[in-house]
């Protein structure tokens, strides 16, 4: 209860928040691979009228090794304003940091020190697992009541079901599992939801012991990891629908609804196909009364020399663009698209969409291209665009090009490097800016993970009013 | 009932329907959604029930418990009771359970009684309402503050009534929700003094 008035970063509908002032400040998850250096949060200047533009100008580092800092959210956001469950006066200012190999849980202040943020709480593993039954935490939402926190595995021994634990948002304490009636789902990744309509959406990768040691050939070939979507009642908290993409479609991961409230569809991307390598992108919408996916945008594998391949994909002769990532404008018009491992970036107008339609693409990074940055055109660079986040209005889209560390290794095995670059976005161009290239040193040997903007961005925030 | 309780109720009901969180928010909410002032217009009614029916259960049990016990002792409890609860509110953290936003008309009525209770909206009316004559006979009394009791939740939700509909019309119609970033304000530290002046209020016509 720190304003009279609520805070200014929220928003009552989507149409508001594209107005929302350019934002200074990118908060990236940086984690160091061999686990001998702590995990950081790295502090970016991203306003273009600063001298340290681009510059990595904050560094706050955890106190233990081996977290692997991966997803992360706001402790608030506009769905403070939602009419049910009003509580407009709390302050954006907390970071929710999940280590998703630790499943310890930070608390960090970014609100008296922006560029040094402060850990003023840490959630130890047991919490989780003796409170919610959950571990390897993954994605944070703000939702009205309290903080919503999808885990991979579950606890004490059990690989799984994953699932959603609830945090309170004053306390940071765990308040316990989400679902009250899990139905068939066991595997867990992202979660989101249309939240004017009581609706939850929940994706699919694998339980621990599936993902932490790299992608297991076997699983994926025999079509073990996850390919449905899981719809449920957001107020009972139970489990509604399957919509299964087809066990060809091999881990269901990104939820992007759209932002509108009076509308119930949204997109969500799928890694790799085992028939042909390709990945896609579906959009779920009603049918009925029921819910119902369709395959709008199909990237095709690209073939490739077998030894310009690492070992885990060679025998395919071609590199799979392996999507796994995917963010949506705030305006719902515009969806970006990753492809980790072509080391391609694609832009899609989706005004209608069922139909998307590609406006713009950029190379960069790529198992067999390595695309440069314009900024250094004569550097090579590993990994690709993946973790893909936009600001509220629309204007600039950030990249980093780490997606999880056992799979970099398999993937990009000569080392994945770490770089996070920016682009330009308006309806005629979609194009690199070359004063914006951290890369190397800048992250201190960490890799890069997630971005989430100062103020807030186009993944972090839902609202109630159209 | 004097000029200056009188004054009092429709105040109050004024700032209940002035405060979002009471219900004016939610009736926008739900006609924005569906692109209908019709929606807007459904909603308040019921609201406006869930209110009253909080308000005048504080009402009725006052009016019963004058009944059977000094009206003096009754203010005393109450005020001490409405006091404590004012400054828990001030001092507490709390959290508002999960309620949705696609419920029916019976539930959004629900949703005001629980709100208008849990936020004390009937407590807030203690003083004006065992500031009353004392009854002198038993059964006289009973009914005597029974209609009373109904008087007062009837002019009180009337008030609230009002200026929720107005502000929920205005806001859907006009003004927009912009309005919300620069005018809504933390009423519940306001509400929450609000309760602990009425406890004193109590208190203070008790002796």
């Amino acid at each position: 209860m720190a304003f009279w008035k609520p805070d200014p970063t929220f928003y009552a509908s989507p149409r508001d928040a594209v107005a929302a002032p350019p934002e200074k400040l990118a908060y990236v998850a940086a984690f160091d691979r061999s686990a001998t250096e702590p995990d950081a949060i790295a502090v970016l200047d991203v306003d273009p009228d600063s001298a340290s533009y681009g510059e990595v100008v904050g560094w706050t580092e955890l106190p233990f090794t081996g977290d692997e800092l991966h997803h992360f959210g706001w402790n608030a956001c506009s769905s403070a304003l939602c009419p049910y469950a009003p509580h407009p006066h709390v302050e954006r200012r907390y970071l929710i940091v999940p280590g998703l190999r630790s499943s310890r849980i930070y608390v960090i202040d970014t609100k008296e020190k922006p560029t040094s943020p402060e850990i003023v709480k840490v959630i130890e593993p047991e919490e989780l697992a003796d409170k919610a039954g959950y571990s390897r935490p993954h994605t944070v939402h703000c939702g009205p009541e309290g903080l919503y926190v999808t885990a991979l595995g579950g606890a004490h021994g059990n690989d799984g079901p994953g699932g959603i634990a609830l945090l309170d948002h004053d306390s940071f304490e765990v308040r316990g599992r989400w679902e009250v009636d899990r139905g068939p789902q066991h595997f867990a990744y992202d979660a989101w939801w249309h939240i004017a309509h009581d609706v939850l959406v929940t994706s699919e990768w694998g339980t621990p012991s599936m993902v932490e040691d790299g992608v297991v050939g076997e699983l994926l070939l025999g079509r073990k990891y996850g390919h449905a979507l899981h719809f449920w009642d957001l107020r009972k908290r139970k489990h509604v629908q399957t919509v299964d993409l087809g066990d060809e479609h091999q881990m269901v991961l990104e939820l992007r609804p759209a932002h509108d409230p009076t509308k119930q569809y949204g997109f969500v991307g799928v890694v790799v196909s085992v028939e042909d390598l390709s990945a896609s992108v579906w959009v779920w919408h009603r049918d009925g009364d029921a819910w119902a996916a369709k395959k709008v945008i199909t990237i095709p594998a690209e073939p490739a020399d077998a030894a310009d391949l690492p070992p885990v994909i060679q025998p395919f002769g071609a590199v799979p663009p392996l999507v796994t990532d995917i963010d949506l404008s705030v305006d719902d018009q515009w969806l970006y698209v990753s492809c980790w491992g072509t080391g391609e970036l694609k832009r899609y107008d989706v005004s209608d969409p069922f139909n998307p339609v590609e406006a713009g693409s950029v190379r960069i990074g790529g198992i067999v291209n390595r695309t440069p940055h314009p900024a250094q055109p004569d550097v090579p660079l590993a990994g690709g665009p993946q973790m893909v986040e936009v600001s509220r209005d629309g204007k600039r889209v950030y990249v980093t090009n780490s997606l999880y560390g056992s799979w970099d290794d398999q993937f990009y095995p000569d080392g994945v490097g770490a770089w996070m670059a920016k682009l330009d976005s308006t309806p005629g161009g979609f194009t690199f800016d070359e004063r914006f290239f951290p890369n190397g040193a800048d992250f201190r040997g960490r890799r890069p993970h997630q971005t989430r903007l100062q103020g807030g961005d186009a993944s972090s925030d839902s609202y109630c009013y159209p | 009932m004097t000029d200056g309780s009188l004054a009092a109720l429709v105040a109050l009901g004024a700032f209940h329907g002035l405060n979002p969180g009471m219900g004016w928010l939610f009736a926008v909410a739900r006609g924005l959604q569906e692109r209908s002032r019709a929606l807007v217009l459904q909603s308040l009614p019921a609201i406006a029930a869930g209110h009253a029916a909080s308000v005048g259960a504080v009402a009725v049990l006052v009016a019963l418990t004058r009944s059977v016990v000094a009206a003096q002792a009754v203010a005393i409890g109450g005020g001490l009771l409405l006091t404590a609860f004012g400054l828990w509110r001030l001092l507490s953290r709390r959290h508002f359970r999960w309620v949705g936003m696609k419920i029916s008309l019976l539930q959004l009525a629900g949703w005001s009684f629980l709100m208008s209770s849990v936020h004390g909206a009937g407590l807030m009316l203690l003083p004006v309402l065992t500031s009353a004559p004392a009854p002198e006979g038993h059964d006289h009394g009973l009914g005597g503050d029974l209609s009373a009791g109904l008087f007062v939740t009837g002019v009180h939700t009337l008030a609230m009534f009002a200026v929720a509909g107005l502000i929920a019309v205005l806001v859907y119609e006009v003004v927009g929700l912009a309005v919300l970033r620069r005018a809504w304000f933390d009423l519940d530290r306001v509400w929450a003094v609000a309760l602990v002046g009425a406890g004193a209020a109590t208190l203070w016509t008790a002796f």
